[in-house]
């Protein structure tokens, strides 16, 4: 059937009826699909609770000082005064509140933990002032708080008021859980993370060894914390405050801590926003009033902010001199836990960053060795985060997240094996793909080897001495990292900029493999000064193959040197303890060190001068080769090649399993193995429930051409589809010579086709379709006859014309080429002559008839009656769906008993034939039409009597079997039973 | 002739039907496979002569912005960095919709044309006519990609020259090495439109147009990538067909990182294996009515 445009539309969209196995399916489909998405999107229920409330302490040197502290306790829901938990102190970040580690918090409620989170004094809604972690203050605070928990029944108590509890934070926060294990030996175990060992060393160091009192004042960092403690708010809205004349800037709630918004973690930086100028940085302060706190209290508010008066202070004189006074170095060092660290008795685990500028790798380094001297289990790990590198990659994160689940699940709730004692590092191994960050790759060392690693090797730096001035107020300098901008600008390598003129560089021989730093390298270098002092800021650089440098993190060893001669010549070599990096430096890249007069983060001579630098000695790189730690996404690659193993299993099993059934032979059915078609109690249903064909049986014998006669939609189609292997038949069977016909049944290949017109390449010519089309049998080209098929089709020359370019009846004659392709044994053809001109109809009636000879068989589909009657041999006769008759056509065909009369008056005429009697029957056929059964009466005598009765005769017509059979049963009722 | 019939019904051999060679040959006579495969060709040497003539009005323009100037300046670093500007451009859409093309339209062409119920009838077993028809596409598809990656890397090489592979986030990569990674690239590509070619497969087989296939496949390709880029979805994104499309850019870092190119492959096997066997389950049930 030609296919219609609508018609091929409909094709095209998919004819949706709801059957009640779509309806099963869609449904479970649509279930499946929202219970997927429910799953993953659907919020984990909490398994605490939360307590906000305002807890009154005692605190001070004398503990007569009132303070209140804003906390939050998050409690299992499952603990209560029979089922006590242990409670984790969880301390936040430098301008932070109890909520910045609200993610951790959650976490360890969840994990079974009782956690008690604060606002240290000085911050947020807590009242107070802000005395860097005092053991007279913020010490005292959280011994309170320890009182707290030790009369809260849910606690575990690990005797009469003391209840089990670790401290955990990060930078400030870990600071304080150091002091408070040092001065409160009830604390069972702490997890101070990227914080100090010693205040003074932090913010005043010299990697040349010197002590704090003639360190260099980190000044950039300095600035930034006291900005973010000392001003009320952010902008205009402190003044006004300070203005109102509140009685006493801590009392203040003042909204919003600006920190606040923080990251969550316990690794807060305690950065704060840069918005908002410092209240008093040097400047004008330092004009005024000599570093010292102005006398008037508005203006000391103005000034000093949050911060008690003592810190404040001491900031004040570091600033404005660069040097610390002794009161405020006393300050810092009360406030380090470097001054009690003989004290700390829980055990420890120590997570420092690696990109922190702030408090290097060395002061957990410092910490570790102080705290294990005491005999007190220490881990240390360090991960690729920091004050610069926020929290780090995620797998840095679970490492750490990880670690500390196991410390406190050993230490503080006794449950699991003890951890190792194993050192854990990562190092960033590249830029992650998806640009979502950095990646970095873990290891693990059995015993932790500070920051001078387990071996390490030697490169000799060279370069002839060169000249470096120091500029006048430190301006302009170099710079190696932003205090506070956080993030990874620190692998940026176009961040770290030296000052030309201002630096001298030696560079290493390009190293001749991959080289591995763990650890803190050290070099040495030569100095020489007109003034006998220097400030130096020594650096070690990656430079690549291209010469582009890398400063590892951003991070610089800054020195003070004194005594030096004023030629280099008299110049002795001083060790530089550069910062502790993990890096790999690649082969092929060069090593330089840099030693520059100035940097932005850190206060300088402000007098100009030139130094002289020269190399003294070589870089010694400590290495610290450990074990690969697996990433967790390995198991994806065992998930890879297991999917990969079973697709290739179960690849080759299917071909197999069908490979098997294609070879199995097929059961010939006894009797009918010469029978070319045998067709039984077919029935076809449709998907959409239509019955296209309800019951066929017929049978096609050897030698002959049997017709399948029907109307348009009678399920002569629906028949051959079956026949050709295209549906599956929903009852009844087919054999083609005694063999069960299924889809792709071998037998097939016995039967040539036409079924619903031709189907060809449209871009290739009918030769190469017919070649094609035969190369795709597989069966060798001399069994085609192709000489003998394109006889039939008939199509001269055009034959090697694109078939795009055929009418229909050419493509229909191609068609019933490519079927005789080969003379297969039974041909079958659907409306064979659609398309074709009389003569070549006729031509084909031959064709046909000379075709089923020598055993062959024809089926020929058609509507045409007078097609089936002079071609055919046999006819079937189809109408909805169901076989009407049957047999030889000469049987059917021929002459019929009735006969077809057209009268001048149809109602006498009726009247003088029922009179007449001899005939068996009368119809009306329309119009003046009669149908006349005459039961063997001559037509003459019929005629005769009418005549003699005064009716006009037109004409008298004779019908034959066929003709009537088909009309009886098809009737005037020619519509179609249904469409397909 | 009896002698005859029943010799040529001897030499029927259900595995020896509709080779591979013949449907190759099938799909190389169509115009759409020449057009596909000569873009493939083409498409390199119109970007280099978009280069051509963008550098010579260089120095008017000014300095150009923006991280596709670093992409641009680097692609004329060398014949590598060129071909591997080429992939980057074509990878999110044009190899979507030539592996689309080549599988969404292959059956369903058979059946708009009605030939489709011919080869049946041969009859070529249904699960064979997938296999091969299957096999043809892959095959030209990874024929596309590799005259795409081959063309660039040849027109590139001519123009600037055979030089290490150069990156904003790994340095130099030496040529060998780069060559390597390159063709990993366009392997992994490969495994991760194994997506694209299950979908427009299973389309195929499931409608008569073949229009309707390829653009089907293409259109939830598309859908997956914005669904991709909201961020609020959350864990869901990672099971999104095209979450893991860029993770190639792993191959371009040194050390290479294989977590996302492992998922992918893995995301991409699932759902292959996913679209493929509901073609073939279809396609083995389905009454041929076209």
């Amino acid at each position: 059937m030609p296919s219609s445009i609508p018609a091929r539309l409909r094709r095209a969209l998919p004819r949706v009826r709801l059957t009640r196995r779509r309806v099963i399916a869609g449904s479970a489909v649509l279930v499946l699909l929202v219970g997927l998405v429910g799953w993953a999107a659907w919020p984990t229920p909490a398994g605490y609770r939360t307590e906000d409330r305002m807890i009154a302490v005692k605190s001070g040197p004398n503990g007569d000082q009132d303070i209140t502290l804003d906390t939050r306790l998050y409690l299992p829901t499952s603990a209560d005064a029979r089922n006590r938990v242990p409670a984790v102190l969880l301390a936040h970040g430098f301008g932070g509140t109890k909520l910045d580690s609200a993610t951790d918090a959650q976490d360890l409620a969840n994990h079974g933990y009782a956690v008690l989170t604060w606002t240290a004094q000085g911050f947020g809604r807590s009242t107070g002032q802000i005395h860097l972690d005092s053991p007279d203050w913020e010490v005292k605070d959280a011994k309170s708080l320890v009182d707290w928990l030790a009369a809260r029944p849910e606690i575990r108590q690990d005797g009469a008021g003391d209840p089990r509890v670790a401290a955990i934070g990060g930078s400030y926060g870990g600071g304080l859980s150091l002091l408070l294990a040092a001065y409160d030996q009830r604390v069972d175990a702490i997890v101070p993370m990227i914080t100090w060992n010693d205040l003074a060393r932090a913010f005043l160091p010299d990697a040349a060894g010197g002590s704090p009192e003639n360190g260099v004042f980190k000044k950039q960092w300095a600035g930034l914390f006291f900005g973010s403690g000392g001003s009320l708010g952010a902008g205009p809205g402190a003044g006004l405050a300070g203005l109102g004349g509140a009685p006493d800037a801590g009392q203040t709630s003042g909204g919003p801590n600006p920190g606040a918004s923080q990251g969550a973690g316990g690794r807060n930086r305690g950065t704060p926003p840069a918005a908002g100028p410092s209240a008093a940085p040097g400047g004008s302060a330092g004009r005024n009033a000599l570093g010292q706190v102005a006398a008037d209290p508005p203006a000391a508010r103005a000034q000093c902010g949050r911060f008690a008066l003592d810190v404040c202070q001491a900031y004040l004189e570091m600033a404005t001199a660069g040097r610390p006074g002794p009161a405020g170095l006393d300050l810092l060092r009360r406030s380090s836990p470097a001054s009690v660290i003989d004290k700390i008795k829980a055990p420890t685990l120590l997570i420092q960053g690696e990109a922190d500028s702030l408090f290097p790798l060395s002061e957990a380094d410092a910490n570790a060795k102080g705290i294990a001297a005491n005999g007190t289990p220490v881990r240390v790990a360090w991960f690729t985060g920091g004050h610069d590198g926020g929290q780090g990659p995620q797998s840095d994160q679970d490492r750490n997240k990880f670690l500390t689940a196991q410390w406190l699940d050993h230490y503080l709730a006794g449950k699991g094996s003890k951890p190792q004692n194993s050192f854990t590092y990562s190092r960033i191994s590249g830029i992650d793909a998806s640009g979502e960050g950095l990646v970095a790759a873990g290891f693990t060392v059995t015993d932790y080897p500070g920051t001078t690693g387990t071996k390490s090797e030697q490169i000799s730096v060279s370069g002839p001495p060169q000249a470096a001035a120091n500029p006048p107020n430190g301006n302009p300098a170099a710079i190696s990292s932003l205090a506070g901008a956080g993030g990874a600008t620190s692998l940026v390598s176009g961040l770290s900029t030296e000052v030309p003129g201002q630096h001298a560089d030696f560079y290493s021989a390009p190293l001749t493999k991959a080289t591995d730093v763990t650890g803190s390298p050290t070099v040495q270098i030569k100095a020489a000064s007109p003034t006998g002092e220097a400030v130096l800021f020594v650096k070690l650089y990656d430079v690549d193959a291209n010469g582009q440098p890398t400063l590892p993190n951003g991070l610089i060893a800054p020195i003070r040197l004194t005594g030096l001669p004023a030629g280099i010549d008299q110049a002795t070599p001083t060790t530089v303890t550069l910062p502790a990096i993990v890096r790999r430096f690649e082969d092929g890249h060069r090593i330089r060190i840099t030693v520059s007069a100035s940097d932005q983060a850190y206060t300088t001579p402000a007098e100009p001068t030139v130094y002289t630098i020269a190399a003294g000695g070589p870089v010694t790189l400590p290495m610290a080769p450990g074990t690969p730690i697996q990433n967790p996404s390995v198991i994806w690659r065992y998930v890879l090649f297991g999917l990969i193993a079973v697709i290739a299993v179960a690849l080759v099993v299917v071909t197999a399993l069908s490979r098997r059934r294609l070879r199995r032979r097929e059961k010939t059915e006894d009797g009918y193995a010469q029978t070319p078609l045998v067709v039984r109690g077919l029935r076809k249903e449709y998907a959409d429930g239509f019955v296209a064909v309800s019951r066929v049986d017929f049978t096609v014998e050897r030698d002959t051409v049997v017709g399948l006669l029907g109307p348009n939609g009678a399920g002569k189609t629906t028949t051959l589809r079956v026949l050709m292997g295209l549906t599956y038949p929903t009852h009844g069977e087919i054999l083609v010579f005694g063999q069960r016909l299924r889809p792709g049944a071998p037998v097939l290949s016995r039967v040539g086709a036409l079924v619903e017109g031709p189907g060809f390449l449209p871009h290739l010519s009918g030769y190469t379709n017919l070649q094609l089309y035969w190369k795709s049998t597989g069966r060798p080209e001399a069994e085609a006859r192709f000489e003998e098929a394109l006889d039939i089709a008939g199509l001269g020359t055009a034959v090697h014309r694109k078939v795009k370019t055929y009418s229909h009846g050419m493509k229909q004659r191609l068609a019933i080429a490519q079927a005789m392709l080969g003379l297969p044994e039974l041909l079958v053809l659907d409306e064979p002559t659609d398309g074709l001109d009389p003569p070549q109809i006729a031509e084909m009636r031959k064709v046909l008839r000379r075709y089923a000879t020598d055993g062959r068989a024809v089926l020929v589909s058609s509507h045409l009656l007078a097609e089936v009657e002079q071609t055919c041999t046999d006819v079937v006769v189809m109408h909805r769906g169901e076989i009407v008759a049957s047999g030889l056509v000469d049987d059917i065909v021929g002459d019929s008993p009735s006969v077809q009369l057209d009268v001048s008056d149809v109602d006498e005429a009726e009247n003088v034939l029922d009179k007449l009697g001899v005939v068996r029957s009368v119809a009306w056929s329309g119009g003046n039409g009669l149908v006349v059964d005459l039961d063997g009466t001559p037509r003459s005598e019929v005629v005769a009597a009418l005549v003699k009765a005064g009716i006009g005769v037109d004409r008298v017509v004779p019908r034959r079997r066929l003709e009537d059979a088909f009309l009886a049963l098809v009737g005037g009722d020619t519509k179609a039973s249904g469409e397909r | 002739m009896t002698t005859t019939a029943v010799t040529a019904t001897d030499t029927y051999r259900p595995t020896r039907t509709f080779t591979f060679a013949t449907e190759f040959r099938r799909q190389a006579s169509r115009r759409r496979t020449q057009l596909a495969l000569g873009f493939m060709v083409v498409l390199p040497l119109i970007i280099l002569i978009a280069f051509q003539l963008n550098s010579n009005d260089n120095s008017n323009s000014g300095r150009r912005r923006g991280q596709f100037s670093s992409l641009v300046d680097l692609a004329t670093a060398g014949g590598l960095n060129f071909a591997l500007f080429t992939v980057f451009v074509s990878a999110s859409f044009l190899l979507i919709v030539v592996v689309a093309l080549f599988h969404g339209d292959t059956v369903a062409s058979e059946a708009s044309w009605g030939s489709l119920r011919y080869l049946l009838a041969i009859p070529v077993p249904r699960g064979r006519l997938l296999g091969v028809k299957l096999a043809v596409s892959l095959a030209y598809s990874g024929l596309a990609m590799l005259l795409l990656l081959a063309t660039a890397l040849g027109a590139g090489t001519l123009r600037y020259g055979w030089h290490p592979l150069r990156s904003t986030i790994a340095g130099d990569i030496a040529s060998g090495e780069a060559l390597l990674r390159l063709l990993g690239i366009m392997g992994y590509l490969a495994v991760s439109l194994l997506v694209v070619a299950g979908l427009a497969f299973l389309l195929s087989v499931a409608t008569d147009a073949p229009l309707g296939a390829v653009g089907g496949a293409v259109l939830l390709q598309i859908l997956s990538s914005i669904l991709d880029q909201i961020t609020a979805l959350g864990a869901i994104r990672s099971f999104l067909p095209s979450h893991f499309a860029q993770a190639w850019l792993g191959l371009l870092s040194t050390p290479i990182q294989t977590d996302d190119l492992v998922r992918g492959c893995v995301s991409a096997l699932c759902y292959g294996v996913i679209f493929f066997g509901l073609a073939w389950w279809r396609f083995l049930r389905k009454d041929v009515v076209s």
